[in-house]
């Protein structure tokens, strides 16, 4: 037994032999180490891979939500003869009327610039709104009735909890307040708001906490008001403005809530007042929060919170339209010939080079063809779906020849010979038997290129379509725009709301796509044959 | 009109079909073997017969006669046109026709208003001309047809040599779009060339023909030439497809390796659709992207460090568009690698090696050639992408390679000189022609030499 183990052993010591001592150990370690190096290498790549798309997936989802819905103010408007002409109704100022029933609401705001600043919380469309609402019952005319108005765009981010952030209400004990209205003095009971002004950044100034416009906001709500602090010391007092104003002067040491917005005046997009107005209105149920059917079922608009994305669904469909009806026809055709007729001479083998080259060509290239040929050669009119869809047909056609040509490959010769073999000709049996059964996939491909057009926007903006514009396109040559141009578009725009606006038409977008690939998917899985 | 003029013939070609088809079972009296050809293929013919000639006739009228209809205009109305420049002229011409036809109208006077009405006189007797020539066309046609029908006549022959034409022109539509492509890119860059040499183009150092120097626009005289050198933009381009190549590369590379060699079935049912959708999402949203939360990213992770980092910076647009290549590149690689033979594998192992050693001494080298292409494609690709350096990377021409500062990129310029423009007649427009050309030369010989290193170098394992 001795033996045969010491044979095994190469007939050496174990520990000195080349593959068994410990330095080949080392080494089987250190390779095996590399190995696991290596897989987790490329698992980390996968990994990562997924990361991104993880991560923009769930910032423009995140982004998106909040557009899909939309806050509106419920006022009651006073549609009086005097407010509306019943003979002459279009002349009406129906934008005054929704704005001056908000001011009614707030009867001690009256400085010029406040009432501005209020009038401002509805939108400038709600006029429009109220306008149609009247159309559709003129029975509303001459009563004064609920009408529920947009808001402007930064008060519903504002609502949204999407312009300034807040910290969680304390409850005061023993404040008293000088007056009612105007600038006032307060006092405390100990000194919390002391504290929590040095926490908000108010700058010290020997003693005296001087709260400025980039430090956080306090308001102290009293008596059915609210005061905003401007200076907190020295000791338990301070200084404020009066916001909303108090029933009476507090002199009798009461209860109150100090509500404080962390972000700084100065480095927010509303003001103390919008605030206090808005918390106002949501507190007596005005405000109420809906589906934004603005943004789906409404053309383009410059003011953010009028802007919606119908115009550009309409647009991307009649575009795609054109391109489907000119790429679908032309591409199988091509596909069929170069497949099935060809004979193997230069010319083919051009037109087969030319095709993959073609479909590697820049998609912007394939805009200045549109621009050099389309517009300025034949004269066909700017930012029209015709146009186009003519340039994205041709951007889609190499995609479509060759998936067809993949397809009809695809076919078994026996299905040709059977068919030549019973008296077909060549064209019928392409065309009664070869074509059918490669139909599946040729479908397919077109989806997945169709899809692929649907999401191009470089060769559009080449050709004008990524002009403004406001009306629905009715027809092939009305002005348009389309989705993928009209995100580029809103997400240049500075308005915060319109940031939330490109991701929800991106979403949409996304969606469209979803639903072409999962189409795709389902024909290939349902009709596609093995043989 | 001319759609009603369409429509019609596509009714008579219905028509027609149906006649042909009866007349030729009432010529062999329904004894359909007696024909040479099968009775719709009679249909078909005589269809072709009405509608086809009629139909090419009103092509090429579409085709030729806005052209004829302006150059008419021009000629009644020489004695008003004579004082004014060719953009004048075609703002006069543009603005005729929309008076006639519909359309925005800049500003009118009596003189267009004559020549809208001119316009719309000769648009009518034209249109009247060639609806009544496509009729009779029609009718001759179809009593020809008619009357060829016969038990011995070859209908099948006609009709399928017809179709056969029609595959061939639309096969020929691709290489027409590529004529269209380089003719397009050709002409107009020669009227560039003509106006600033080739070589100050090409190696420039200073691009700015947005600036309102002399030569940005058409109405100033002298061109200036200097504002024209393109060497920013390529620089710019090529540091941004390297950044984009540096994510992508190895990225995609090792997902790829990972996917064909070391992935479990489940895993690969997972990982491959997601790589499909990131190849799926539209560049734009790469760029919204890019813009709002790479860009800014980047931005803080400089201010933390102390760089000063640019908000439009190269690195940004570099990154996101190498996220967008990873599944080009792996999806390319995972190709090349599957192509290599599995006894390779097996040999490799066999001589104890570890599976990876297998990969990076055996299957890497046989599939280098197809790997080189890949990744010369995913460059080609990457220099012609657009959307993500028009919405994350800067407009300002800087000749930098810092990657934290703004570049732009030839994309961003082609889309900037002409998105907005209504005129396309200036220095500023046709450059952005030049720069297409440009363009589109490299993308086509990085595909060329991406296919020859294949056709090269690649083994010949089975």
């Amino acid at each position: 037994m001795t033996d045969i183990a010491s044979t095994i052993g190469g007939g050496a010591d174990r520990a000195s032999g080349i593959h068994t001592n410990d330095a080949a150990k080392a080494r089987l370690r250190g390779r095996y180490a590399a190995e696991l190096r290596f897989k987790w290498l490329g698992a980390g790549a996968v990994a990562l891979a997924g990361l991104f798309l993880l991560l923009l997936l769930s910032t423009i989802v995140t982004q998106a939500l909040p557009a899909f819905r939309m806050n509106y103010l419920t006022v009651p408007v006073e549609l009086s003869a005097e407010n509306i002409d019943p003979a002459n109704p279009a002349g009406a100022n129906y934008l005054g009327i929704v704005q001056d029933a908000l001011a009614a609401k707030f009867p001690d705001v009256t400085g010029r610039q406040e009432r501005r600043l209020l009038r401002g919380i509805v939108s400038s469309g709600s006029g429009v709104f109220l306008r149609q609402a009247i159309e559709n019952d003129p029975s509303m005319l001459g009563k004064t009735v609920e009408f529920s108005a947009p808001l402007d765009d930064f008060s519903d981010l504002y609502l949204k909890g999407l312009l300034a952030k807040s910290a969680e209400p304390q409850a005061l004990n023993g404040v008293t307040v000088s007056a009612a209205t105007g600038d006032v003095d307060l006092t405390f009971a100990d000194d919390t708001v002391a504290r929590l002004a040095r926490g908000a950044g108010a700058t010290d100034d020997t003693g005296v906490l001087r709260l400025t416009s980039s430090a956080a906001s306090l308001f102290v709500d009293v008596a059915g008001g609210t005061v905003k602090l401007t200076e907190v010391g020295p000791g338990n007092t301070a200084k404020g403005i009066v916001l909303e104003a108090l029933s009476a002067p507090v002199s009798a040491p009461a209860g109150a809530v100090l509500r404080t917005i962390t972000t700084p005046e100065a480095s927010r997009k509303i003001s103390d007042r919008e605030i206090v107005w808005l918390d106002n209105l949501k507190a007596q149920g005005a405000v109420e929060s809906r589906w934004n059917t603005i943004f789906l079922f409404t053309g383009a608009s410059r003011e953010a919170e009028l802007a919606g994305i119908w115009g550009a669904v309409v647009g991307s469909f009649l575009t795609l339209i054109v391109t489907l009806a000119v790429a679908f026809p032309i591409g199988v055709s091509a596909a069929i010939y170069l497949e099935e007729f060809a004979p193997k001479n230069r010319i083919t083998t051009l037109i087969e080079v030319n095709i993959n080259n073609l479909a590697a060509v820049p998609s912007i290239v394939f805009g200045l063809l549109g621009l050099a040929v389309f517009l300025n050669l034949f004269g066909m009119p700017r930012s029209a779906p015709v146009v186009g869809g003519l340039v994205l047909a041709l951007m889609t056609l190499p995609i479509i020849i060759i998936a067809s040509r993949a397809s009809l490959r695809a076919v078994p010769p026996s299905i040709r010979e059977a068919a030549l073999g019973i008296g077909a000709s060549k064209v019928q049996t392409v065309f009664h038997h070869v074509l059918p059964l490669a139909m599946p996939g040729i479908m397919t491909g077109t989806i997945l290129g169709m899809a692929h057009a649907l999401g191009e926007t470089a060769p559009l903006l080449m050709i004008g379509m990524v002009a403004f514009i406001v009306d629905i396109p009715g027809g092939f040559t009305d002005p348009a725009t389309i989705l993928p141009v009209q995100i580029f578009m809103w997400a240049d725009f500075p308005e915060p709301a319109f940031q939330q606006k490109t991701s929800a038409a991106i979403l949409i977008l996304l969606g469209f796509l979803v639903i072409m690939n999962a189409v795709a998917v389902i024909l290939r899985k349902r009709f596609e044959r093995r043989w | 009109m001319v759609l009603y003029i369409v429509v019609a013939l596509l009714a008579l070609a219905a028509v027609a079909f149906l006649l042909g088809r009866g007349r030729a079972l009432a010529v062999v009296g329904g004894e359909v073997a007696r024909l040479h050809s099968l009775p719709a293929q009679h249909g078909s013919y005589l269809a072709l017969c009405a509608a086809g000639p009629a139909l090419l006739a009103l092509a090429a009228w579409a085709i030729f006669s806005p052209g004829v209809e302006t150059s008419i205009i021009k000629s009644r109305f020489a004695a008003d046109l004579a004082g004014l420049g060719v953009p004048q002229v075609e703002a006069f011409i543009r603005d005729a026709k929309a008076i006639a036809f519909g359309g925005l109208v800049g500003f009118t006077d009596a003189t267009k208003e004559a020549a809208a009405a001119a316009y719309r006189s000769i648009h009518t007797t034209s249109v009247v001309l060639i609806g009544s020539f496509c009729a009779a066309l029609a009718v001759a046609g179809f009593l020809y047809g008619y009357r060829r029908i016969a038990p011995a006549f070859r209908a099948r022959h006609v009709v399928e040599r017809v179709v056969r034409i029609v595959l061939i022109a639309c096969s020929v539509v691709a290489i027409l779009t590529t004529i269209g492509i380089v003719m397009s890119l050709i002409l107009e860059s020669l009227l560039f060339f003509a106006e600033v040499p080739f070589f100050k183009f090409l190696f420039g150092l200073h691009w700015s023909p947005q600036s309102a120097f002399t030569g940005a626009g058409a109405e100033a005289g002298a061109v200036n030439q200097d504002i024209f050198g393109a060497i920013p933009l390529f620089v710019g381009t090529l540091l941004i497809t390297f950044i984009a190549m540096i994510v992508a590369a190895p990225i995609g590379l090792m997902s790829a390796i990972y996917l064909s060699d070391y992935a479990s079935k489940s895993v690969r049912a997972v990982a491959k659709p997601v790589l499909e959708i990131l190849a799926g999402i539209p560049t734009v949203v790469y760029g919204f992207f890019a813009a709002l939360t790479v860009a800014p990213f980047f931005r803080g992770m400089g201010e933390s460090l102390g760089l000063d980092v640019a908000s439009e910076s190269a690195i940004a647009a570099g990154v996101v568009m190498g996220i967008m290549i990873i599944p080009f590149v792996s999806s390319l690689s995972d190709d090349v690698i599957n192509a290599v033979p599995q006894s390779l594998r097996d040999g490799s192992a066999g001589l104890g090696a570890t599976k990876s050693e297998t990969i990076r001494k055996v299957v890497l080298p046989a599939a280098l050639p197809g790997i080189v292409s890949a990744m010369l494609l995913a460059v080609s690709r990457a220099i012609g992408e657009t959307m993500i350096v028009v919405m994350a990377a800067g407009l300002a021409a800087n000749l930098s390679i810092n990657p934290l500062e703004a570049v732009t990129t030839i994309t961003v310029q082609i889309a900037t000189l002409l998105v907005g423009d209504q005129e396309f007649d200036s220095a500023k427009t046709r450059a952005a022609f030049a720069l297409g050309l440009v363009l589109f030369c490299a993308t086509l010989a990085l595909n060329v030499i991406a296919l020859r290193v294949v056709k090269k170098y690649r083994e010949q394992y089975d």
